[in-house]
């Protein structure tokens, strides 16, 4: 029985390095490199990604100088309707119709995890900039596909961990009901039990929820210190509005909001949210670096980027340079040549690709400023605390992924 | 403390109350569906879309041209009012001979394209709008803090309810478009001009549909899909009322919020789909809707 399991495993080796070597000596295919750029791009999400994102793509196939070794770079993009279903069909189609090399965006969670089991059928390469769910490269996890931006693992010990620390230990948990909200709910559980604080009630809203005046009203007679929102999105904003509303902040209790894009603050306005702790991949305004490219990204767009439109231009970049350096956009060796990489740039410090695929990076802990300290109309956040690359994530000895071995 | 099924009687009231309030927006909704199906048998899906565009007017003449809240009560439901009545005068009525699928198609369409436009241009963040001065801060009930501008929107609801009621039912226009609808052609040899008739009705219909967005616009985030996401629960509000009955979808919106508002706390997963399955419940028992006449 050894014998056989052995011999197999001598032959799968032999065949792989049979793949790799021929792959090693292939140019570009079909003498271009296709980029499907996916995402919302008209519904809930389209503010933190969408069109914009599409922009950043560009920005960085621009910056390459539109061409690699006299390839030309291609770009095309669909929109997934937050569909499972159209995402994956429409990566289907790029791989059928179009050869595509690099599929980017991926923003739903539910979405990503649909369109990268096909990039894992086809052996392609896909890079997830916009999803929430940490399961991406845990469970998920495919050899085709990065996770680049950032994830509920890190929103947890970030945010949470903060306001733990600071006293907040006894939590009211506003959930939006579906996947996402269920796997945040249990990081943040997680976090605040192992910190020392207590989980004192809680609801689970329909996904989406415009009214949430009667769960506010439920979080204010629960007594818990702290009201934290496991949602994304429109009922963030609306979870925070209507706890402006009725009184929230003035009658003691704190809110955390554990995913909050700067979109989101945007739309609020700093009258609502100032204060709110927040965990953040990254900070237009965090440095130098940081500034330069976002200003470059407003002049085209008319606003600030978020950290997932910063993350799809990063990624890009990589991807391409990655690509430029090899000499060829076969999926299996820029994936390898990504993992050896380390990845640093305006967006990522301490940046690498693990093997499961998720691309560790510092990530800040910030807060919302009050309208006084703010001095422009995207001067939003101050950067508090580091949370470095190698805590911020799920530690691999903690993984479920197939491609770890534990 | 007094306990009523397990919840402390100061959360119930509250529910209760906050139900009540968003009742109160269901009610509005429905009432301009009722109005403008019961009369003029249009299925108007751009009913939502109307809605987000009072709440836009709103938050646009804010922004450019310096209108105020007080002001915009009044103004955005006559300019989206106007604008509905465009609409029915060169799209609605070129379709009004066909089959009721035709105008749901085309109000459709119409929704659609608006919202998607808005969207272009603004995203769908949303905006915020400032609550009113006057109607900032809130009461302390004793069993809950109630937001005053809550407590606006719930008496300015009812008003803007019973002074519709009463003048289709109550007064001598009202008995004319009734007339009006129910025999055109008759109408029309008495020297009453119908066509006139059914444009007003088109856009006092779609004035209350925009006269919700404009209380709506402090309360939730104006953005280009408010209006889809109230849509569809304000047509099961209608339908369990009985299509086209304006007492019916008056006092359901109020029952579906209220019984909405209890969901929340004895079982808050079901909040969006209580309302469905009293309407499947209404369908299966009395068809033609709580308060609609058996055809």
């Amino acid at each position: 029985m050894t014998f056989i399991k052995k011999s197999l495993t001598t032959a799968v080796a032999l065949a792989a390095t049979a793949t790799m070597a021929t792959t090693a000596q292939a140019e570009i295919s079909d003498g271009e490199i296709r980029i499907g750029y996916l995402a919302d791009m008209s519904g809930t999400y389209r503010d933190l990604a969408g069109p914009g994102g599409l922009e950043a793509l560009n920005m960085a196939v621009e910056d390459m100088g539109g061409s690699i070794n006299g390839a030309p770079i291609q770009v095309f993009s669909a929109d997934d309707r937050n569909s499972a279903d159209v995402g994956a069909n429409t990566v289907r189609e790029w791989f059928d119709t179009r050869n595509v090399d690099l599929v980017s965006g991926l923003v739903a969670s539910s979405v990503s995890i649909a369109a990268t089991r096909v990039i894992e059928e086809n052996n392609g390469l896909g890079i997830v900039s916009g999803s929430a769910a940490s399961s991406i490269t845990n469970e998920h996890c495919t050899p085709n596909h990065i996770h680049w931006v950032y994830d509920t693992y890190p929103l947890a010990n970030g945010t949470a961990k903060a306001i733990v620390d600071q006293g907040g230990d006894s939590w009211f948990m506003l959930t939006a009901d579906y996947a996402f909200g269920h796997a945040l709910e249990g990081d943040v559980t997680r976090v605040v039990e192992d910190n020392g604080g207590e989980i004192v009630g809680g609801v689970r809203h329909p996904f989406p929820t415009d009214d949430f005046s009667s769960y506010i009203l439920q979080a204010q007679g629960s007594g818990a210190k702290i009201i934290g929102l496991a949602n994304a999105g429109a009922d963030t904003v609306n979870a925070i509005n209507t706890a402006a509303q009725f009184g929230v902040v003035q009658s003691g209790q704190q809110l955390a909001g554990l995913l909050v894009f700067l979109n989101d603050v945007y739309a609020m306005g700093l009258e609502t949210t100032q204060g709110l702790l927040l965990t953040t991949g990254w900070y237009w305004n965090m440095d130098d670096e940081s500034r330069e490219w976002a200003e470059r990204y407003y002049e085209r767009v008319g606003r600030m980027p978020t950290m997932v439109q910063a993350g799809i231009y990063s990624s890009t970049m990589h991807y391409l340079q990655t690509v430029a350096e090899l000499g060829t956009d076969d999926p299996v060796a820029v994936r390898a040549a990504l993992g050896e990489r380390p990845i640093n740039d305006f967006f990522s410090r301490n940046g690498r690709v693990r093997e499961d695929g998720r691309m560790v990076h510092d990530m800040f802990l910030a807060q919302v400023k009050s309208p006084e300290d703010s001095e422009h109309e995207w001067d939003l956040y101050e950067i508090l605390a580091t949370i470095p690359a190698e805590e911020a994530f799920r530690p691999l000895s903690e993984s479920q992924c197939k491609l770890v071995q534990n | 403390m007094t306990m009523i099924f397990g919840v402390p009687a100061a959360v119930f009231l509250g529910q209760l109350l906050l139900g009540l309030i968003n009742g109160a927006f269901y009610a509005l909704l429905s009432l301009g569906l009722a109005v403008i199906f019961g009369l003029l048998k249009i299925v108007n899906f751009a009913h939502g879309a109307m809605y987000m565009l009072g709440a836009f007017a709103t938050l646009l003449g804010m922004r450019y041209l310096g209108i105020n809240y007080w002001a915009a009560l009044l103004l955005a439901p006559l300019v989206v009012g106007l604008f509905g009545m465009l609409l029915e005068r060169f799209m609605l009525r070129r379709i009004a001979h066909l089959d009721h699928l035709y105008g749901l198609l085309l109000t459709f369409g119409l929704a659609l394209i608006f919202e998607g436009s808005l969207v272009n241009f603004f995203g769908v963040s949303g905006a915020r709008y400032p609550t009113p001065e006057l109607l900032q801060g809130g009461f302390q009930l004793g069993f809950m803090f109630l937001p005053k501008y809550r407590a606006f929107v719930l008496a300015a609801a009812i008003v803007v309810c019973v002074f519709t009621w009463f003048m289709i039912e109550r007064t001598r226009l009202g008995a004319y478009l009734r007339a009006g609808t129910e025999n055109p052609a008759l109408m029309q040899a008495f020297g009453v001009n119908v066509p006139l008739l059914i444009t007003l009705t088109y856009g006092f219909g779609v004035a209350l549909a925009a006269f919700a967005g404009v209380l709506a616009a402090p309360l939730y985030p104006v953005s280009p899909n408010m209006g889809s996401n109230l849509l569809i629960v304000v047509f099961a509000v209608v339908v369990i009322g009985g299509m086209g009955s304006i007492l019916g979808a008056v006092i359901t919106g109020l029952a579906m919020g209220l019984i909405e508002g209890l969901t929340k706390v004895y079982y808050p997963e079901a909040a969006n789909t209580v309302i469905f399955l009293v309407m499947i419940l209404v369908l299966l028992l009395r068809p033609a809707g709580l308060f609609g006449k058996e055809a």
